[in-house]
């Protein structure tokens, strides 16, 4: 099948650079998430791997194929559009047939295929309809069909989710996994969603303005962060700021011992994901004592704000374990030091001074406030 | 405010009722909408034709004057004159067609580009782009006709076809570039990038969704274009020289002539083909149109 390889990827739009020396590896036949906040360049990566667009710089390969001079529509690689963009003038099965037809793919072959794909994604019998008179769920379902029934090496998805009302996105995902499994094509999908990226995508690469922040599994970025950028876009509400030295950091909450992290010795940020702060009634190693500024009931469950000396760390626990605790009282937290992660607190990331230096306001309790993950990315956060 | 005029506004109150009680006479019920849609038709129809009516009565007519409402007597003789095959009518019937076209074919030629630029994509200068291009309305065409005149004379283009074809281009470009700029704002580029990238080459990416989704605007440029040249007097008069006799031509010429039976017979075999082109354009536009991306 087909891996996707490329180097120092680079798209300029005039003196604006959307993408600037991207080196990735999609790996065969599996689905990579390309994540990251609007602007960051995911779109323009995926249109460059389709060919709709042409690199400034750096080179786009399919397995050992460089693609440099293979035009989109010679590509074996299909874009679906996040707007479906079915022909209107087109019945759906003329739709789905588009591709066949440009593949010169005898009508009666064609018709089966076309059936079969629309039996396959959940509208059998939909071939003579209008495209205008299904739902927009329906419709994403034809655009899928549409691209898969040419047996493409590579499928792109742009924001395949995000147009559909909620009720509609979990069919839709779990269309996209089975199909996906099925016919084991090289899937890219183009997301703003770190959720929508984790249960599509066992491989994640995020991107901030243009450039590569990190790759991994959905569980390497969300414990072990390579940047404090990153560690904000996944919506981590606990970033303490401190000074490293060996495994020991003195932070704003008191001397935590934190084994795994990047970086060297110096200023840094720990970071410890919400659910894994516990409420600890007993003594013992990073535990740190608090008032408790809110409790939240987030419906499956609760979020804690612990005012802890000048910080506030969050954390995430059944309702029925943290729903009795009154505003103002005391309460320990043990943040266990194998969920703990440091990283430097300097970053490339445009993020104010404020937030990450200095032992004035810590950055926990900025995020803490606005707690729904991914609700301020960096790139929106500039634009306010 | 509202709360004391809603009990006496039987409007308000009926169109509610209509909407919530009866489910199948909505405001926007189909058959509702076919009925003022006919009446709409008659009524332009008429606009469009009443005027045509004494025209063609004035044609026919012989000793046909103002306190007689109806023509004492009727006969052909102006018709005669009119479609004698070795009359001047046919050859400016041929010249206005020939016209009509090439200037169509070339405003389309140049609309098409010009008109994707204009409707698809953000430029410095946009607007003065548009306004440029909409001068040549706003300025009375003789003032064009005597403007130019000099120029064209000096590349000896004056009483040629050629000249006249160029300078019919002044005032048919702008209808055209401009009804083909917002038919390609109707366009969204994605639409072919899709075909693209489902293996459409260039020229399947035109024949199968371009040329689909801009037909109707297509049409209806086209056909402003030509209509546009066809009713051209003053520019074809001076720049022509009276060496190239269109319709309009021999129309003007026959008015000032005084036969009244000649010219309103010569003047309604002028509005003919503009008449036959409407009712073909209206037929295969409307009702067609399907947007294809872009604001609907």
């Amino acid at each position: 099948m087909t891996s996707i390889t490329l180097r120092g990827l680079t798209k300029h739009y005039g003196d604006l650079v959307a993408l600037d020396g991207l080196d990735l590896h999609v790996p065969d036949g599996r689905i990579t998430a390309l994540l990251g906040p609007s602007g960051c360049g995911k779109t323009t990566t995926l249109e460059l791997i389709g060919g709709l667009l042409h690199p400034s710089a750096g080179s786009v390969s399919f397995g050992d194929r460089d693609m440099a001079g293979v035009r989109a529509e010679r590509r074996a690689a299909v874009m679906v559009f996040q707007e479906h963009l079915l022909f209107p003038y087109l019945t759906v099965g003329d739709n789905v047939g588009f591709g066949l037809r440009m593949r010169g793919v005898g009508k009666r072959a064609r018709h089966r295929q076309i059936e079969a794909m629309l039996e396959r994604v959940g509208l059998p019998g939909a071939a003579d309809r209008r495209p205008q008179e299904l739902s927009g769920g329906q419709q994403q379902r034809v655009a899928l069909a549409r691209a898969l029934v040419i047996q493409p090496e590579v499928l792109l998805l742009d924001e395949p989710l995000s147009n559909l009302d909620r009720h509609l996105r979990d069919g839709m995902r779990e269309l996209i996994l089975e199909v996906q499994r099925d016919l084991q094509v090289t899937t890219v999908v183009v997301t703003h969603d770190q959720e929508e990226a984790s249960v599509l995508a066992d491989h994640l690469a995020l991107l901030f303005d243009g450039r590569l922040a990190q790759v991994g599994s959905p569980r390497d970025l969300h414990d072990r962060p390579a940047s404090a950028s990153v560690a904000r876009f996944l919506g981590s509400p606990n970033l303490l700021p401190g000074i490293r030295r060996g495994e020991q950091v003195t932070t704003a909450v008191g001397e935590l011992t934190v084994p795994r992290g990047v970086g060297d010795d110096g200023p840094v940020l720990v970071t410890i994901r919400p659910e894994a702060v516990v409420v600890a009634p007993v003594g013992g190693p990073n535990i740190v004592h608090g008032q408790v500024r809110a409790v939240r009931d987030l419906g499956a469950r609760a979020r804690l704000l612990v005012d802890v000396e000048a910080a506030t760390i969050t954390l995430d626990a059944r309702p029925d374990a943290l729903l009795a605790l009154e505003p103002g009282s005391e309460v320990a937290l043990r943040l266990p030091a194998e969920s703990l992660w440091a990283m430097p607190a300097e970053d490339t990331e445009p993020v104010g001074p404020d937030d990450l230096v200095g032992s004035g306001p810590a950055p926990s309790e900025l995020s803490g406030e606005t707690a729904d993950p991914g609700v301020l990315t960096p790139a929106e956060h500039d634009r306010h | 405010m509202a709360t004391s005029m809603t009990p006496t506004t039987p409007v308000a109150d009926g169109s509610r009722r209509a909407s919530v009680g009866t489910p199948g006479r909505h405001p926007t019920d189909p058959t509702g909408r076919r009925w003022l849609n006919r009446v709409l038709v008659v009524v332009l129809l008429s606009l469009l034709l009443l005027p045509l009516l004494p025209l063609a009565l004035s044609s026919i007519g012989q000793g046909y004057f103002y306190p007689q409402v109806l023509p004492e007597v009727v006969g052909d003789r102006a018709w005669r004159i009119v479609l004698a095959a070795d009359g001047a009518t046919w050859p400016a019937l041929r010249d206005s067609a020939l016209l009509a076209g090439a200037v169509t074919l070339l405003a389309v030629v140049i609309g098409l580009p010009a008109g994707r630029a204009l409707g698809q994509y953000r430029f410095r200068g946009r607007a003065l782009v548009e306004f440029l291009l909409l001068a040549p309305v706003l300025v009375p065409p003789i003032a064009v006709a005597i403007g130019l005149h000099g120029a064209l004379l000096r590349l000896g283009l004056t009483g040629s076809m050629t000249g006249v074809v160029l300078v019919h281009l002044v005032p048919v470009l702008p209808y055209v570039v401009l009804i083909l700029a917002g038919t390609f704002a109707n366009l969204d580029p994605a639409y072919e990038a899709q075909a693209r990238s489902l293996g459409a080459g260039p020229v399947a990416v035109v024949r199968t969704v371009t040329l689909p989704a801009i037909a109707p605007g297509l049409a209806t440029a086209t056909f402003f274009g030509f209509l546009v040249s066809w009713g051209q007097y003053a520019l074809t008069l001076v720049i022509g020289g009276g060496q190239v006799v269109t319709l309009p031509i021999l129309l003007f010429a026959s008015a000032a002539g005084g036969d009244t039976a000649v010219t309103s017979a010569l003047a309604l075999f002028t509005a003919a083909p503009a008449l036959l082109l409407l009712a073909i354009n209206a037929w295969a536009v409307t009702g067609r149109a399907v947007p294809i991306g872009g604001v609907r």
